[in-house]
């Protein structure tokens, strides 16, 4: 048996910290393990006994890159509890800051963490020595997400103003239109960004994944819509306890969520765009076509296109949302508080983002769950590695290492919101 | 008389970007350092941030000075407190992987640097955490470095 070793002791350029071991014998790739070592959150037991009202701000702590996409599905699911709608201006409001945090995040990892793979830097540093307007061009269109947080939120981190039922402060429609300025000049950056990306280099493979996302009507999904995959899963967010499950691992503290039916799934931008395309606006959807998406996309390193995308479009839809924006009569809907079980799911940059609440009578919450996107790709990415690895193990140890690290950056986990990550541990055999 | 703009052109703009999470354990001791400075010190902007790259990176542009007060993971005994001039080079990474993000304050600076907007005085004043758990305090060794740091930061801006 021909046995070797590959240890990488820490995983570059992901959210958080962790680590990955992959395990070949005799040249076949057996096993891939994300393993993570930091301890699993503890916020499902912080809500117990807290205020529904007070879940937004607690659950927007678990992240500091997506705190709206915590917010967001917090809020809807109290709503879903306390049995209220939220609609018009508000709703679109919603939709607004969502887009806000798509730009913001997805900015940074198809500049900051991803692009450097392709071009063949060991990061944006280095990057950024030979690309300095490229890299500029990235750092202003992450302002323009900011900005809209900023404006909507209250503040650029952990937004302070969004309630179960709306806002605290609905915005003035003259607040919006310097936002609108910026927006325009960030649309012509996140072109300039599809274009860019699209003229990468790409490893020619594709894998057979089951995309899961929300599908809105006639939208592009960020806040609400049915949990569809492309294996005929259409059901509601009620309904997701039913059909999805999650198993702790020995290897990881993070829990991995599958399909009872089926197994692993994959969430995120490539389903999003799978499920959805048809609901893009035209300027993102010829842009996708120019750049050669397709309908579907399933070969993961080209996700660094579909994130261009997605940002191309939140712009315009940003611009939209801002052009129509009537000012509401009131900020927030009233709410009373009753016994019930609430359920939602938004799109994370990331991916779906579940949340459960169960509250007493008196608004106090009685339990709580929360499925973070990244523990619903990790068995996705593991199999990536087991898949893509094989035909790798050849290379040079660095190299090898390299495209690891680059297959789990595909995705852009978010191990600060599933736990923790870096590391990888490579076993060849040998 | 002269007004705020006049004010805002002609004196060199001095900030004082502290780093941290607030609730995870002594990561807070950057943001608490902003609240101890922040009555003390008129012209001087004092700015709290998370520690995300892009978002330090803004901050460092168009300043003439920057302070930064951050919490680090070096080995030392938790609460020791050490002045790093990052104007002429790179702060050793390793010891600022304390960021829950893998792009953090290190990233930040160099990136700085390789777009030219480092300001031009760049000084870090690292305090050495010990405890990084969610929703715990700040240890009582990093939290006493408060008020040092504080004094030594003003000691450092107003050469007094």
């Amino acid at each position: 048996m021909i046995v070797k070793t590959i240890k990488v002791e820490q995983l570059a350029r992901v959210e958080g910290e962790g680590a990955l071991k992959v395990v070949a014998r005799d040249g076949v790739v057996q096993s891939a393990e994300l393993n993570i070592f930091e301890p699993p959150r503890f916020f499902e037991a912080f809500l117990r006994d807290r205020m529904y009202s007070e879940a937004p701000d607690i659950t927007a702590r678990i992240c500091g890159i997506c705190p709206v996409a915590y917010q967001m599905s917090a809020i809807h699911a109290m709503e879903n509890a306390l049995g209220v709608v939220v609609d018009g201006p508000l709703r679109d409001l919603r939709r607004l800051l969502y887009c806000g945090e798509w730009i913001e995040s997805h900015t940074l990892h198809v500049y900051m963490l991803h692009a450097p793979d392709f071009l063949g830097y060991a990061g944006a540093i280095e990057m950024a020595r030979d690309h300095a307007d490229i890299v500029r061009r990235g750092l202003d269109l992450k302002k323009a997400g900011n900005a809209i947080i900023a404006l909507l939120g209250g503040r650029e981190i952990h937004p302070i103003n969004v309630r179960v039922g709306g806002f605290y402060r609905a915005p003035r429609r003259r607040e919006l239109q310097p936002l609108a300025e910026e927006l325009k000049r960030a649309r012509d950056g996140a072109l300039a960004t599809v274009r860019w990306t699209a003229g990468f280099d790409f490893p020619d493979v594709a894998r057979d994944y089951e995309f899961v996302a929300l599908r809105g009507d006639g939208e592009y999904p960020f806040n609400q819509g049915r949990i569809v995959s492309s294996r005929g899963l259409d059901i509601a967010a009620a309904e997701y306890d039913e059909h999805f499950e999650e198993s702790h691992v020995e290897h990881s503290t993070a829990l991995h969520a599958h399909l009872k039916a089926r197994g692993a799934y994959l969430t995120g931008p490539l389903a999003r765009y799978a499920l959805n395309a048809a609901s893009l606006s035209p300027i993102a959807r010829e842009a996708a076509h120019e750049a050669g998406l397709g309908t579907i996309c399933a070969n993961p390193f080209r996700s660094i296109i579909v994130r261009a995308v997605e940002v191309l479009y939140a712009c315009d839809e940003a611009l939209r949302i801002i052009d129509q924006y009537e000012e509401p009569d009131r900020s927030a809907v009233d709410l009373e508080p009753r016994a019930g079980i609430g359920f939602a799911a938004t799109e994370a940059p990331r991916g779906m983002l579940y949340h459960r609440y169960q509250l007493h009578a008196d608004g106090k919450i009685a339990d709580a769950r929360i499925v973070p996107p990244t523990s619903q790709n990790q068995p996705s990415i593991e199999e990536d590695l087991k898949i893509f690895a094989t035909a790798w193990l050849d290379l040079p140890d660095d190299a090898l290492r390299h495209r690891c690290e680059q297959t789990i950056r595909n995705h852009d986990p978010c191990i600060s919101c599933a736990t923790h990550f870096l590391r990888l541990d490579v076993d060849r055999g040998g | 008389m002269s007004t705020g703009a006049d004010r805002a052109r002609e004196a060199p703009r001095i900030i004082v970007l502290c780093i941290g999470n607030p609730d995870r354990g002594d990561d807070a001791v950057g943001r608490a350092v902003a609240r101890a400075l922040s009555a003390s010190l008129a012209d001087v902007e004092i700015i709290e941030e998370e520690g995300e790259a892009t978002r330090v990176l803004a901050r460092l542009e168009g300043a003439d000075a920057a302070y930064i007060v951050d919490a680090c993971v070096s080995g030392a005994e938790p609460g020791e407190i050490r002045r790093i001039d990052v104007s002429t080079g790179p702060l050793p990474r390793a010891a600022f992987g304390a960021s829950t993000h893998g792009f953090g304050l290190a990233e930040a600076l160099e990136l700085a640097r390789a777009l030219g907007v480092l300001p031009s005085r760049c000084i870090v004043y690292a305090i050495e955490g010990g405890t990084f758990d969610i929703g715990v305090p700040m240890s009582p060794v990093v939290a006493a470095a408060v008020a040092v740091v504080a004094d030594r930061l003003r000691m450092d801006i107003l050469g007094k």
